[in-house]
């Protein structure tokens, strides 16, 4: 059994590669991927916790962060759908405006 | 079992998360966080959390992947990042802030396996120790889920609909 510690490093690097892609990227849908690999890493870290102190409050949490990303994932991907409906491109440069 | 597990799982969930970070392709992007999720499960096995290794298979790799390969696969967006990248740099400083990022937070962990970490207990492990928690110091937050899932599901009706004028 290796300690939580190796776990919570593998977050962090897995946190941060989310990072990179979020700032790299210009395709929204491939932004959105990496946000969902920064919100997996985040649970990883959760559950490694959890398990050190012994107690299962950690996983509920992880439970209730799943909940939220499948709803995240249902309304962002409806936005970038409507968004792409309007403009028939799809890269976060050319959204600069709040309306138009 | 064991150490060994861990880097090879480990190994797996790095290669994969840069993968959907580098590839240019966003489907393939998609199969390489269907990758990751799936090693991420794992992890959460050898953790003892069962519930949530097969909760991520099914919610994670099953349902969201779906819903990102569908949304791929109708808005087509292959072609988009071939060109000349017009704000790249802005984007080469993304490697730098990520490597002070993963320096910061390698650095907080480090110094926390330093410290007296509280005397590991038995993790209660398996199905039931998370099922009572969920539906005794939970149930507010469980059943606010259900309201939560309820507005999403209208609020993507709303946004998805075809205006008629």
């Amino acid at each position: 059994m290796p300690p939580e510690t190796w776990y919570l490093a593998l977050s962090a690097v897995l946190f941060c590669i989310g990072v990179v892609g979020v700032i790299v990227r210009r395709n929204p849908l491939v932004i959105f991927m990496s946000i969902e690999l920064m919100l997996n890493a985040a649970n990883l870290a959760f559950v490694a916790f959890g398990h050190r102190l012994g107690t299962a409050d950690g996983q509920a949490v992880v439970f209730f962060v799943m909940a939220v990303a499948a709803a995240e994932v249902a309304v962002g991907l409806a936005i970038i759908v409507a968004i792409f409906r309007l403009r028939r491109r799809l890269s976060v440069d050319d959204l600069s405006l709040m309306r138009w | 079992m064991g150490p060994v597990a861990f880097v090879l799982i480990a190994g797996v969930a790095v290669g994969s998360a840069l993968g959907l970070v580098f590839k240019r392709n966003p489907i393939h992007g998609a199969l390489f966080l269907v990758v990751n999720l799936g090693s991420v499960a794992a992890l959460y096995l050898t953790l003892g959390a069962q519930f949530l290794a097969a909760a991520q298979v099914i919610v994670y790799a099953g349902a969201i992947m779906v819903l990102f390969v569908f949304a791929i696969m109708v808005l087509i967006p292959g072609k988009e990042e071939t060109g000349p990248d017009p704000r790249r740099a802005y984007r080469v400083l993304a490697l730098p802030v990520g490597a002070v990022l993963l320096a910061l937070l390698v650095a907080v962990v480090a110094a926390g396996a330093r410290g007296r970490a509280p005397a590991a207990t038995a993790a209660p492990d398996g199905v039931e120790a998370i099922a009572r928690l969920l539906f005794t110091d939970y149930l507010f937050p469980f059943e606010l889920t259900s309201v939560l899932l309820l507005a999403a599901m209208v609020g993507v009706l709303v946004l998805a609909r075809r205006r008629v004028n």
